[in-house]
């Protein structure tokens, strides 16, 4: 106890920093939650392939450390760029093969389920054989600086120095740590007025709320369910960058089990809400934290699944409801 | 007649491809055992281990030490031909119980390089005991798995209770550190060697944690381990976990000495700890690669990588089995004699087994990380 | 991925509910008629060849279907070990429409208490361990149930999913349950070796009986597995005659009705909640029957055998095959435990195929391989009600 009381200002922020890593790759579980009803498990998939785009930019640029920085600044969005449009095209590349023929003829909502995990299998290890596939096009020694160790931890370079920023109650709070909170939460808010504000937020809240009376009043269903898979996965790829600022690897299954954490996170918050979604992935990673220094880090996930099972139980839709737009009866 | 079709049309898709696979596979076995009639006509050794799943990344290394012997040994002995069997059990013990019966029953494979990790050796290990099918293992370390009574059973490096004392005696003699914080991985390697060094360092040990194996956030653990003043840090578990671990400790400024086992000496672990890998020290029960110049070279030539975790021991196991098949030992029965009786120079150590299939005079050394380069430091003299 | 002549037919709106009832469901209807009309000594006489069959498959070594690359008897165990868990699932999710995701949660209590009860902590008989285990999985079943069933729809899978990992990870941190090491000699069940059964061997069409290759029938040992497949498909038989007679009893029917409409259900008189409680501990029953099974034959466990992604497949098998279906979901299990293996020759690609397999069978029978017969019967009036209606899960 008095260890969590001495190092609580360390344990907080490096909470935060995961949790805000949770929270934007919950907003695609929330979002096609919101207006689907659908868990589209394939969504860690979206954000592993983000990650290795970003991973590939900067190797592909090979900038050295410590360059001036105009140059890492650059660099750093060109990955975010790349890291948003390789999850984002992922995330219709999905919807087009996983779902939209079922989506179509109004299947069984396990059935998209199950789709989704095969689509997530296939994902995961094609990105784990990445060497074999540029092996039939005999390019694995041209790309072997990409494909190699394929079914290994894979680095991402990152341009940008930690540096210690400020120092409160004994831990330093570094560049990249408030990067990481600050974007979180600066996304968070665009998306929430993305939705509120927009012509296609309006579409999404709209189909959200009734799909078959927002068909009648002249919106594009199909348009609005390929819009939420693009910016869900839009918001995965920035989590991916974000995420190899903070952890520096990525691997062919990392997606998995942040999947999983995502997906508690976006339950947590209620799903299908989008603020919901950061609030859950800040009390997921809060809560990780705190348990791993009161119990020991082998419990760290024990605590955080029995924290869900207390909240649903008091809480039986999440903390703030499950509402894309307003809240459902 | 239109139902009949629909619903026969998936069925016999799916009958023509399992006769495509069927096929196909039918296809392998007779163009890698057969090609030119020679003297050991039918023989093959076996790896058996992870290719895919999560730890398919320690199992390809052995994999492609084995496949590396085994090609070098068909280029000189051109009427030898030896064949490799690959039994992907991705570490799984359960699929390791159907593969290890279809190994003992495939008459060809007359010895086996693994199983790659503790848990599948422990459901294929009687099995092979059963079929008295020779194995070498080059990377379980379980302590318990020797003492089975299987007599097939063989590892070509040192288990956990060899080389946790060596790690114990460097961090005390060497390192002269009074404050150890030691972690596992909660994985039956990390936990049974972290065990094995708290006992030896006793006193010493300042604090304890476990992470969990696919971890990415060690912030608390590292948080503990600040707050516990510890001079030298000891991580029991494979290089993923590890480079992560010393890569974020170093940026939450703990400079503790970072000591790792064999596990972790893998050119992956620098490729994930970057500069934070920088004087982390390897104990490996394993000879420093002088005179393995030449295996280096080679494979890094076949593989395009450079050779990782166990992938040495992984050739000189299968080297073990080779040399026995050129001197004539083509049965399982004579090979296993041969393996009992082996007594020879390999890259890692000089190979020798004692009754219960342990690998003898184990000389576990320190590595040290070097410009981003493992090399050798010096020998850990243990009593 | 090409979809070829989808659906020419379906049109937005209400007249698709009507179109694809026949095309996506596996219409029984011709077949189901055809052996219906079967005199009855005819169908008692086809059950019986085909009942022989599955017990002879080990010894037929069947060119195709058997797996070239690994044994067939193990794949068999393994492949009846899914059939007996899609069938607890399915009593859960099919037939009460409980969407539980931590499934493996059961299978690893059973698994465990054969295991820490007849090795690590105590050595009880084979016999004694058995019921010990099915008892303490039913009874954890209920714990487990009775505050996590008042949570509705997809939270509940989010739920049990966290049960799941919990009992995997008290597992792996707990030295009285073997902790990472995991638990070895388990035991296995008793032998009584009666007399040999040889295999078949053979050269292109024609089979040859291989005097060399033998099982001896009932003899528990560490490499032939076909007599732990014998045991895992008699207790197969047995389930689906307990499961085939709860379905018609008022027990099926209260499910039925709590799944197709809790509220409505609960005002007709029907005590929900307890009629879940029931599914959840009949589920639990049997997966930790089956993971009962699986450590005494496996004779090591570790919680690495108990992964969230098991729970994942486990719920493949139940949706594919087609929720609420015995037959459905047996089939299910067969094509989610048995294709991996299969398809060996593809090496490392196999699970690249798999994947693409399960995407394909969900988007071409989006049913399941077998939907059950009310799937298809209430199919466009379930239309209806389901988009009125969100947040059940539905056959």
């Amino acid at each position: 106890m008095s260890f969590l009381i001495d190092n609580f200002v360390e344990l907080t922020v490096t909470g935060l920093v995961l949790g805000a890593v949770y929270g934007l790759v919950a907003l695609g579980y929330t979002l096609v939650y919101g207006v689907l009803q659908l868990i589209n498990f394939a969504h860690s998939e979206v954000w592993m392939f983000g990650s290795f785009a970003a991973v590939w930019v900067t190797v592909a640029i090979g900038l050295a450390p410590g360059s001036a920085l105009p140059a890492v600044v650059g660099v750093l969005l060109l990955a975010l760029l790349a890291a948003m449009a390789m999850s984002g095209g992922i995330a219709l590349l999905l919807e087009r093969v996983a779902y939209r023929r079922l989506i179509r003829l109004d299947a069984p909502r396990l059935v998209a389920l199950i789709s989704a995990i095969g689509a997530s299998f296939a994902l995961a290890e094609l990105m784990g054989l990445r060497d074999r596939v540029a092996g039939w096009f005999g390019l694995e020694d041209t790309l072997a600086p990409y494909v190699s160790s394929a079914r290994d931890n894979t680095r991402f370079r990152n341009p940008l120095d930690t540096e210690g920023v400020f120092t409160v109650g004994g831990y330093t709070v570094s560049n990249v740590d408030l990067i990481i909170i600050i974007s979180a939460l600066l996304m968070m808010v665009a998306l929430d007025q993305f939705i509120r504000r927009t012509r296609t937020g309006s579409g999404i809240r709209a189909v959200a709320q009734d799909s078959e009376a927002a068909a009648l009043m002249g919106v594009n269903r199909a348009r609005v369910i390929r819009a939420t898979f693009l910016v869900g996965g839009v918001m995965a790829g920035a989590a991916a960058l974000l995420y190899l600022m903070r952890f520096g690897v990525t691997r062919w299954n990392a997606g998995f089990l942040l999947g999983v954490k995502a997906f508690t996170a976006a339950v947590l918050g209620g799903i299908g809400n989008v603020r919901g979604a950061l609030l859950g992935g800040f009390i997921l990673g809060l809560a990780e934290n705190y348990g791993s220094a009161l119990v020991g880090s082998q419990w760290r996930d024990v605590v955080a699944f029995l924290l869900l099972v207390v909240i649903l139980l008091f809480r039986p839709t999440g903390l703030l409801g499950e509402s894309l737009g307003r809240a459902r009866a | 007649m239109r139902f009949s079709v629909k619903t026969g049309a998936p069925l016999l898709a799916m009958a023509l491809a399992l006769t495509a696979c069927g096929t196909s596979g039918g296809d392998d076995e007779p163009s890698a055992n057969g090609g030119e009639a020679g003297s050991c006509e039918d023989i093959a050794i076996g790896y058996f281990g992870a290719l895919t799943g999560a730890a398919a990344n320690l199992g390809i290394n052995i994999r492609n030490g084995v496949e590396l012997a085994v090609q070098q040994f068909n280029e000189e002995n051109p009427d030898c031909e030896v064949a490799l069997e690959e039994y992907d059990s991705a570490g799984d013990p359960n699929q390791a119980t159907g593969l290890a019966t279809q190994a003992i029953g495939d008459e060809d494979v007359i010895g086996v390089v693994g199983p790659a990790f503790s848990g599948e050796s422990d459901t294929a290990g009687p099995i092979f005991a059963e079929g008295e099918l020779p194995t070498i293992s080059a990377s379980a370390t379980n302590p318990a798995l020797s003492e089975n009574g299987w007599d097939t059973f063989h590892r070509i490096l040192g288990n956990d209770a060899s080389q946790g004392p060596a790690a114990a005696t460097y961090i005390q003699d060497v390192l002269q550190s009074d404050s150890v914080f030691v972690v596992d991985d909660a994985s039956a390697y990390g936990a049974g060697l972290a065990e094995i060094v708290e006992e030896d360092l006793g006193d010493a040990v300042v604090g304890t944690d476990t992470i969990q194996t696919g971890q990415t956030d060690f912030s608390a653990t590292i948080a503990a381990i600040r707050d516990s003043g510890a001079d030298a840090v000891f991580f029991g578990g494979y290089y993923a976990e590890a480079g992560l671990l010393v890569e974020q400790m170093r940026r939450g400024g703990v400079d503790a000495t970072f000591v790792v086992a064999d596990g972790v000496k893998d050119p992956g672990f620098i490729e994930a700890a970057g500069d934070a890998a920088e004087g982390t020290i390897i104990t490996c029960p394993c000879l420093p690669p002088e005179e393995s110049d030449e295996f280096f070279q080679a494979y890094e030539e076949a593989f395009g990588t450079a050779p990782a975790t166990y992938s040495a021991e992984a050739y000189d196991a299968a080297n073990v089995m080779l040399q026995g098949i050129a001197e004539g030992n083509t049965t399982r029965e004579s090979l296993l004699e041969w393996i009992n009786e082996y007594d020879g120079e390999g890259i890692t150590k000089e190979v020798s087994f004692d009754e219960t299939g342990e690998v003898q005079n184990i000389s576990v050394w320190a590595y040290a990380v070097k410009d981003g380069e493992i090399v050798a430091d010096q020998e850990i003299e243990t009593d | 991925m090409t979809q070829g002549k989808a659906s020419p037919e379906t049109s937005p709106g209400v007249a698709r509910s009507r179109a694809w009832g026949p095309r996506l469901g596996w219409d029984r209807g011709a077949l189901a008629r055809r052996v219906t009309r079967l005199p009855r000594s005819v169908k008692w006489a086809l059950i019986g060849v085909l009942v022989v069959l599955l017990y002879a498959l080990p010894l037929l070594e069947l060119p195709i279907i058997s797996t070239p690359d690994t044994d067939f008897g193990a794949v068999l165990f393994t492949v009846a070990s899914y059939v007996l868990v899609a069938l607890g699932l399915n009593i859960v999710l099919g037939y009460a429409g409980l969407l539980d995701l931590g499934y493996v949660g059961f299978y690893a209590v059973g698994a465990y208490t054969v295991a820490v009860l007849g090795s690590l902590q105590a050595q009880l008989s084979w016999w004694l361990l058995i019921p010990l285990a099915v008892i303490i999985t039913t009874i954890s079943g209920i714990l487990l149930g009775a505050p996590t069933l008042r949570v509705r729809g997809d939270y509940l899978a989010i739920v049990t999913l966290g049960f799941g990992e919990i009992i995997r990870l008290t597992a792996l941190n707990t030295e009285w349950l073997g902790a990472a090491k995991g638990i070895t000699g388990v035991p296995r069940p008793p032998s009584v070796d009666l007399f040999e059964l040889p295999h078949l061997e053979w050269e292109g069409a024609t089979a040859l009986i291989d005097l060399d290759d033998t099982t001896t029938f009932l003899s528990f040992g560490v490499a032939d597995q076909a007599p732990y497949y014998w045991l895992a498909l008699t207790v197969i038989f047995v389930v689906l005659g307990a499961d085939r007679m709860m379905r018609l009893s008022r027990i099926g029917r209260a499910w039925e009705a709590t799944r197709e409409d809790e509220d409505a259900a609960e005002l007709m008189g029907v005590p929900t909640f307890r009629f879940k409680l029931l599914a959840f501990a009949t589920g639990a029953f049997i997966g930790g029957l089956s993971g009962a099974l699986f450590a005494s034959r496996q004779g090591f466990i570790n919680p690495e055998s108990f992964l969230l992604l098991l729970s994942i497949l486990f719920l493949a098998a139940v949706v594919v095959g087609g929720a609420g279906n015995r037959y459905g979901v047996i089939l299910g299990a067969i094509v989610v435990a048995y294709l991996p293996e299969r398809f060996r020759g593809f090496e490392e690609w196999r699970l690249l195929v798999f994947g693409l397999a399960l995407l394909l069978l969900a988007n071409f029978r989006p049913q399941g391989l077998l939907p059950p017969r009310r799937a298809r019967r209430a199919q466009a009036v379930d239309e209806q009600i389901d988009s009125m209606e969100e947040g059940k899960v539905r056959a």
